[in-house]
């Protein structure tokens, strides 16, 4: 512990080679447990399927819905920019990785994925799933790297509230719902609303999706994650492709 | 000779058996929940070896193994190093001033000293996390974790005896 704080880039060495050492273990592990929980899942969909169903058609129709407007829009979008001479975003890429370990039990939240520097996976980078922001890589060994989650008591990152963007920061304290510091008390703020990344501080582009507000209580504004936490399996690890200046004392803050 | 070369591998062998089962536990605890939907928390099954060979064994778990797992859980975890080997290594002297009174005592008795130690080193465990991040962790999370782990003591220390007699009765 007292090592950690004198010495902190040897302790992080020693981490990320236990990680690599235990990866292969860990994989041949986690293989059976996916399975397991692939056959329990399927028994319990088996029990709900025509209502699964019934829900998957309503969904769809509103969907389709969806994609007549988003595609009028990304044609006005695509003018507009032409007009303004818009510089698009820096092309991000992408890593995908299997989760092989949530070794953190109750105090630390994080997972440990199959993707390492190897694969081109480096520390700060943003880990997805296609739902929304699952957590920030904290450690990438060669062949192994450790993904922060949102919900650890050590995460902040940089939001704001999609339709008033107002800025604030999401801060995790280990339990499933991250909260909003920093956001100012007459700031109009309800239920539902969308969460997203809001790109300052430089790791992460804006627009990423993280959540909706949850509860609005004295202990301030919670986020129900849009990923869920609870069950990782493949996580995209982007590497949007951003070189902020100090873009390191970021990613080390946030381990902090 | 040769036969006495080979008593000592199989001695030596078997004497390993609680420190590979802790370390076995260790590495399964840390995979991802087969349960769809459940709490990403996994039972304590560590503490649960660490008592039990503690008490029956201590010869064979020493405070140098126990040092080595909680680095070795530490590393893995992704919180400060150190954390678990304090802990663990308390537990065991604590819990060798003890055994005497475990042993003599029924099934329940040990259940119940197993509560007791659990909660102390969860409690523990919150506590350094509470310091080390200068805030009030929320304490559900761990006080489910403790419950689950008490749930399945009985079927796991049922296990550890069958191991002990099978592979350590001489």
């Amino acid at each position: 512990m007292v090592l950690g704080r004198v010495d902190p880039v040897r302790v992080e060495g020693l981490r990320t080679h236990a990680m690599d050492a235990l990866a292969p273990i860990l994989e041949a592990l986690s293989r059976p447990a996916a399975a397991a929980a692939n056959a329990i899942e399927a028994v319990v969909d088996l029990t709900n399927v025509y209502e699964e169903n019934q829900r998957l058609k309503a969904e769809n129709a509103k969907l389709l819905q969806w994609r007549q407007v988003a595609s009028k829009l990304e044609a006005e979008n695509s003018n507009l920019r032409g007009l303004l001479r818009y510089e698009p975003d820096p092309k991000s890429t992408n890593v995908a990785a299997r989760v092989i370990a949530a070794p953190g039990g109750s105090f630390v939240r994080t997972v440990l994925t199959t993707a390492g520097g190897r694969h081109g996976v480096h520390k700060g980078q943003a880990a997805l799933t296609g739902a929304g922001l699952v957590g920030r890589v904290i450690e990438a060994g060669d062949w192994t790297s450790r993904v922060l989650l949102i919900t650890d008591i050590n995460t902040r990152i940089p939001v704001m509230l999609e339709s008033s963007r107002q800025r604030a920061v999401l801060a995790g304290d280990n339990s499933e719902q991250p909260r909003l510091l920093y956001l100012p008390s007459e700031a109009p703020v309800s239920v539902g609303e969308r969460v997203v990344t809001s790109g300052h501080g430089g790791a992460l582009p804006p627009g990423v999706p993280v959540g909706v507000v949850a509860a609005i209580g004295e202990r301030g504004v919670k986020v129900q994650p849009y990923a869920d936490l609870t069950r990782l399996d493949y996580l995209r690890l982007v590497d949007f492709q951003i070189e902020p200046a100090g873009g390191d004392a970021v990613a080390s803050a946030s381990q902090q | 000779m040769s036969v006495g070369v080979w008593q000592r591998v199989d001695r030596f062998g078997r004497n390993l058996t609680p420190a590979a089962i802790t370390i076995a536990l260790l590495l399964t605890v840390a995979t991802p929940a087969p349960v769809p939907g459940a709490p990403p928390l996994a039972p304590a099954l560590v503490l649960i070896s660490v008592y039990y060979w503690t008490i029956h064994r201590p010869d064979l778990l020493r405070p140098s193994a126990l040092f080595v797992i909680g680095v070795l859980q530490d590393l893995l975890t992704g919180g400060p190093v150190g954390i678990n080997s304090l802990i663990l290594v308390a537990l065991h002297w604590v819990l060798v001033t003890q055994r005497r009174l475990f042993l003599a005592g029924t099934f329940v008795f040990m259940w119940f000293g197993f509560a007791l130690t659990l909660a102390s080193a969860i409690a523990a465990q919150w506590l350094i996390y509470a310091i080390a991040n200068v805030a009030l962790l929320p304490a559900q999370a761990p006080a489910f974790q403790a419950l689950l782990t008490l749930a399945l003591f009985p079927p796991v220390a049922w296990a550890f005896m069958q191991v002990h007699r099978t592979f350590l009765s001489g």
